[in-house]
């Protein structure tokens, strides 16, 4: 399936991955790939998997079975330190700020900077927050309140500034608009669209279609945590998309990108 | 006012709770006929108060992570009766009376063994995933009867001499020459502190305080300093005690040399030790980072790649090591230790460091703050006890006293913690 950039390998690959809760199967034999300067969305339902599965590669779960290649080698990625090694960043839509801290203290939590003593260097991390995140939100002074008191946008300014800080190669976003008016939405929008000139790889998982197709390539669509199958939003209308995310049905001209997930079309023999 | 207390870049909460040991202070003395504010029982209050606001700066730490400890006093008891035996029993087999070596090698048995208690429950806490509040509960009682297996309930008396200047009297003191040293020192610092400081944010460019406010806060704390030696030396030792050293120094007994003065208590020093190391640790380094952020979200902490579990542990294990110093503080005051010492100190601990601004939600807290929540209970306590009040209205106004406090804290907050401002 990978006629759509040949010549590139992908920068993530998950393959096959099983994770179950309970006996319940939340992700059932899963397989997605980016690749470098690619925006892929993942789309499902609330409970389709998406979550689940994007939470294996961020580290936060551990699949019982399946791979995780990065670069063309095998990832052992079992908790966020293991993800962020390897240059994968998850923005989670409410989890990521510890609301007490500030910006600066948010961006750095885990990496902080620190002087030859081994203290915390706050003036030199503030120095950098600045920085960063005044080349992404110019309109951004609040460096010394607690994150609680920002605004949802300023809040996902923070959010991906900490990713970009630590030179991300894989973005991964989980409901990136949801919090967000219209203003900070179509901020965010462009701000992707600029991170996927830079070449990073970035995975939007997004139940709300709306939210993800204008900026995606490629669509991975998931129900009952099965790929419903991927495919390459130019080739796909709003409603085909929806009938996958609903139905789990294929649209029929793509149905030879179905993956398990994807329900038999009834028209699927008077196709062939 | 609260304009100007912004542009200083001073805690409101702060100038709030000294407004109000101040009244308390003030109140007492009037009601008391002059006797509260004096420099004998200001120096006494710093060494009654010196356990509690030794344990309530760990226990900042422990709250601000969205855990509890109940079971600090506990801990103090079985430590103390640990120590006692440790010095009174076993180091004179091997050491002569009162060797120098006795009371440091007790104190680290104490520190070490409270370091492994408190790790124990922290581990419980952290990788068993008990709530804290149960753990510890279950320690008060375990620790609590061990206090009493140490010896089958035999106090433990007398103790080392050394050991004993832990606890402050009339020898567990620096002196006036010492304590203007102390003073000395303490002033430079806050002048360091403050210019290297500006200069670090000038260095990058940043917004500063205007100079005014840097020169008023630094004046202010610097002049608390003095304040505070000036009390401590103004306090002179007893005639016949004063007499006694003068003689064992051959110095001619004069009206003149009878002013010795008592200088900062040994106590105070530790807890001014203690608070400093804590504040350091809790604002410069990567562990009061964590603390913090695992207070604010756990999850974001965890996702950060912050290991919370061992987090929790070194918590536990610094209260622990905390319980052990005050062990030593109050079991050298009271010359002796006995099982039931620390006795709901638990108790006063947690709620000198809620007075002193520390959210049960986690998160925020200061150990400043716990200082004068400590000094605000033991300030209630012995100006009560000054005035004859019985001991059980003063339980009942301490009590009214906590929840009062947690629930102003709580409405001036709501009121005046305007996120937009």
């Amino acid at each position: 399936m990978n006629d759509i950039k040949t010549g590139q390998s992908p920068l993530v690959e998950m393959r096959d991955i099983h994770i179950s809760f309970g006996g319940v199967k939340a992700v059932d034999g899963v397989s997605i790939d980016l690749y470098p300067g690619e925006v892929v969305g993942v789309l499902g339902h609330n409970g389709a998997g998406k979550s689940t599965l994007i939470k294996v590669l961020s580290g936060a779960y551990k699949a019982d079975t399946g791979q995780i290649i990065v670069d063309g080698h095998e990832a052992k990625i079992e908790n966020a330190r293991d993800a962020r090694d390897n240059n994968i960043e998850t923005i989670y839509q409410n989890l990521a700020l510890a609301d007490n801290l500030d910006a600066a203290q948010n961006l750095f939590l885990g990496r902080e900077i620190v002087d030859k003593f081994g203290f915390l260097d706050d003036a030199a991390m503030e120095h950098k927050a600045r920085e960063v995140l005044h080349r992404l939100n110019p309109n951004f002074h609040k460096f010394t309140s607690p994150v609680s008191a920002l605004s949802g946008g300023q809040r996902q300014s923070v959010a991906i500034a900490r990713a970009l800080l630590f030179e991300a190669r894989v973005l991964i976003m989980d409901e990136p608009c949801a919090a967000l008016g219209v203003h900070e939405t179509r901020m965010v929008g462009e701000l992707i669209a600029q991170l996927k000139r830079d070449g990073l790889g970035i995975l939007l998982i997004s139940h709300d279609l709306h939210d993800v197709f204008d900026l995606s390539d490629r669509l991975h669509v998931m129900k009952n945590g099965k790929l419903v199958g991927t495919v390459p939003t130019k080739d796909v209308t709003h409603d085909d998309v929806l009938g996958m995310i609903i139905l789990g049905k294929m649209p029929e001209h793509l149905m030879h990108l179905a993956g398990p997930g994807a329900t038999n079309a009834p028209n699927k023999e008077a196709l062939q | 006012m609260t304009r100007l207390l912004a542009k200083m870049e001073v805690d409101r909460r702060l100038v709030g709770l000294a407004v109000v040991l101040l009244v308390i202070w003030i109140g007492f003395d009037i009601a008391s006929g002059g006797r509260f504010i004096t420099p004998r029982n200001i120096f006494n209050l710093s060494v009654q108060t010196a356990s509690v606001a030794v344990m309530a700066c760990g226990m900042v730490l422990i709250i601000v992570t969205r855990h509890i400890d109940l079971s600090v006093g506990a801990i103090l008891g079985v430590l103390a009766m640990i120590m006692g035996v440790v010095q009174s029993d076993i180091l004179p087999q091997f050491l002569e009376y009162n060797h120098p070596m006795t009371w440091i090698i007790t104190l680290l048995v104490g520190l070490i063994i409270g370091a492994a208690i408190g790790g124990v429950q922290g581990l419980a806490v952290g990788y068993l995933g008990v709530p804290a509040f149960i753990v510890t509960l279950g320690g008060l009682l375990v620790w609590r009867g061990a206090a009493w297996w140490v010896t089958q309930g035999r106090t433990v008396a007398p103790l080392d001499h050394n050991f004993m200047l832990l606890g402050g009297g009339i020898e567990g003191t620096i002196g006036a020459t010492w304590s203007w040293i102390v003073a000395a020192i303490a002033i430079a610092a806050i002048i360091y502190a403050a210019i290297m400081e500006r200069r670090r944010r000038l260095s990058f460019q940043f917004p500063v305080k205007p100079i005014w406010a840097e020169y008023t806060n630094t004046i202010i704390k610097a002049g608390l300093v003095l304040v505070a030696i000036i009390t401590l030396n103004a306090y002179h030792l007893p005639e016949r005690a004063a007499e006694r050293i003068l003689e064992d120094r051959g110095i001619p007994v004069t009206p003149e040399n009878l002013m010795i003065s008592h200088g900062i208590p040994v106590p105070l020093l530790i807890v001014a030790l203690v608070a400093i190391v804590l504040t350091i640790v809790a604002k410069r380094t990567r562990f009061g980072r964590y603390v913090f952020a695992m207070g604010g979200n756990p999850q974001a902490a965890e996702l950060a790649g912050i290991n919370v579990k061992r987090m929790t542990v070194a918590v536990f294990a610094l209260m622990g090591v905390l319980c052990a110093i005050s062990a030593a503080i109050s079991s050298a005051r009271l010359q002796s230790a006995g099982n039931d010492l620390g006795t709901l100190d638990e108790l006063r601990v947690i709620a000198a460091v809620v007075i002193g601004g520390t959210s049960l939600a986690g998160g925020v807290g200061t150990i400043y703050g716990a200082l004068i929540g400590a000094l605000v209970m033991q300030s209630l306590q012995s100006g009560m006890a000054l005035l004859g009040v019985d001991t059980s209205l003063q339980s009942i106004v301490i009590g009214l006293v906590l929840v009062l406090a947690v629930f102003s804290d709580k409405y001036f907050h709501r009121r005046y913690s305007d996120p937009t401002s």
